[in-house]
């Protein structure tokens, strides 16, 4: 157990080290929010309307961005094989991989997430909400980025692949993210699309790092 | 592609691969690591398959590879702690003249010297099993024989080291193995 917070250690003290990737998912996220105020106008109606969704997509597409790196710094260099060779099971690695990506990049993100929303005028009652299915929503990320970024290691055009491997499995997790912080700004109940947006983050706790931790042992073959 | 590969060690051995480029030197030591599945064919420790415990295995094995799997963002103290496992690092470092360069980022280190840490890594993995890929790679003729007295310790106290070079490695008594391309 202690090889496994050794492992979360070094991948945070390397993000810190390295920090341009998280702070780039972080800038981009900003930038591209603070773009649909400008494209679509400063009706304040229709930006608290659109701002979970804003979020949400922003939110996805940065988290994107440090996935390339996650582990095909570690293939390139040699290092994925000493973490083959550490004794954790490949499934840990990855389980251990995605908790640093989420600590570096989904935690930041939320902090953002906050005073985003209020720049854009979501509604208080949505904020809750937005910000509840956001911790559940980046946490789904890391996990799927984690076996999307084990999948392509190797591949050629990886980073072109990736995200078309993770956009289709956020789907269900943006669907449900989103929609209770609609739910929440029309007065509507928002539990029911929260607790389905954690049971996506359930079936994903499992499975992910174990395909991925498949997926780490295939790239090493 | 590798065929009728066949040795037994006992311990203190060291076993030297031979062939030419693309013989499966490199293959045959990701076999014995349990990084690389067979296709047929058995690799057994103790009469044991590794395939029935590879996380078992893979605490026995230390391997050194082409890449020296060195992150250029920490220390050299650092590059040595995850492998350590909370294991003191710096007779590692001493053994591969490293002290000085502890608490340097491993970016400022030259070729010869990330290869030494990398080395290092073998000292401070508490593995039995060394499998080295063209360990001397880089390194200056006093580092060759570092390496040289750290392989001769490790034998001495039982360990195994089989190596894959086309250098002049210091592995007095070691058996050879000849892989066809």
């Amino acid at each position: 157990m202690s090889q496994f917070w050794s492992l979360i250690s070094r991948e945070l003290r390397l993000s810190v080290r390295h920090g341009a990737d998280s702070l780039g998912a972080l800038l981009f996220f900003l930038l591209a929010a603070t773009l649909f105020p400008l494209a679509l106008g400063p009706e304040p109606d229709l930006l608290a309307r659109l701002a979970p969704g804003v979020i949400w997509v922003c939110a996805l597409l940065a988290a994107l961005l440090p996935l390339d790196r996650l582990l095909g710094a570690d293939y390139e260099d040699g290092s994925l094989d000493q973490l083959l060779l550490c004794g954790l099971p490949p499934a840990a690695i990855a389980l251990g991989k995605a908790i640093a990506h989420w600590l570096v990049t989904g935690l930041p993100l939320l902090v953002a997430a906050a005073p985003l929303a209020v720049m854009l005028n979501a509604s208080t009652d949505a904020m809750e909400p937005l910000l509840l299915g956001l911790i559940a929503g980046t946490m789904v990320l890391s996990l799927v980025g984690t076996m999307a970024a084990a999948i392509v290691l190797g591949a050629r055009r990886g980073g072109v692949l990736l995200p078309i491997l993770v956009l289709p499995l956020a789907v269900p997790v943006l669907v449900f993210g989103a929609g209770a912080a609609d739910a929440a700004a029309s007065g509507l109940e928002a539990r029911p699309h929260l607790l389905l947006a954690y049971a996506v983050l359930a079936l994903a706790l499992p499975l992910c790092p174990l395909a991925a931790g498949a997926a780490l042992r295939a790239a090493a073959d | 592609m590798l065929r009728d590969v066949a040795f037994a060690m006992q311990p203190g051995n060291a076993l030297l691969l031979l062939g030419a480029n693309g013989a499966g030197k490199s293959t045959l030591l990701r076999v014995l690591a349990g990084l690389k599945r067979l296709d047929g064919g058995q690799v057994l420790w103790n009469g044991q398959d590794i395939a029935e415990d590879r996380p078992a295995h893979a605490a026995r094995c230390a391997y050194l590879g082409e890449g020296n799997a060195i992150k250029p963002g920490l220390t050299a103290v650092e590059n040595l702690r995850f492998a350590a496992a909370g294991r003191d690092v710096s007779p590692a470092l001493a053994a591969f003249d490293l002290t000085p360069l502890a608490d340097l980022p491993a970016r400022m280190l030259s070729a010869g010297q990330r290869r030494r840490l990398a080395l290092a890594r073998l000292l401070v993995s508490n593995a039995t099993l060394w499998l080295l890929d063209e360990p001397t790679l880089g390194l200056d003729a006093a580092s060759v024989g570092r390496l040289g007295a750290v392989l001769a310790a490790h034998r001495a106290g039982g360990g195994l080291v089989v190596a894959a070079t086309h250098l002049e490695l210091p592995l007095p008594g070691a058996d050879t193995l000849r892989l066809g391309a």
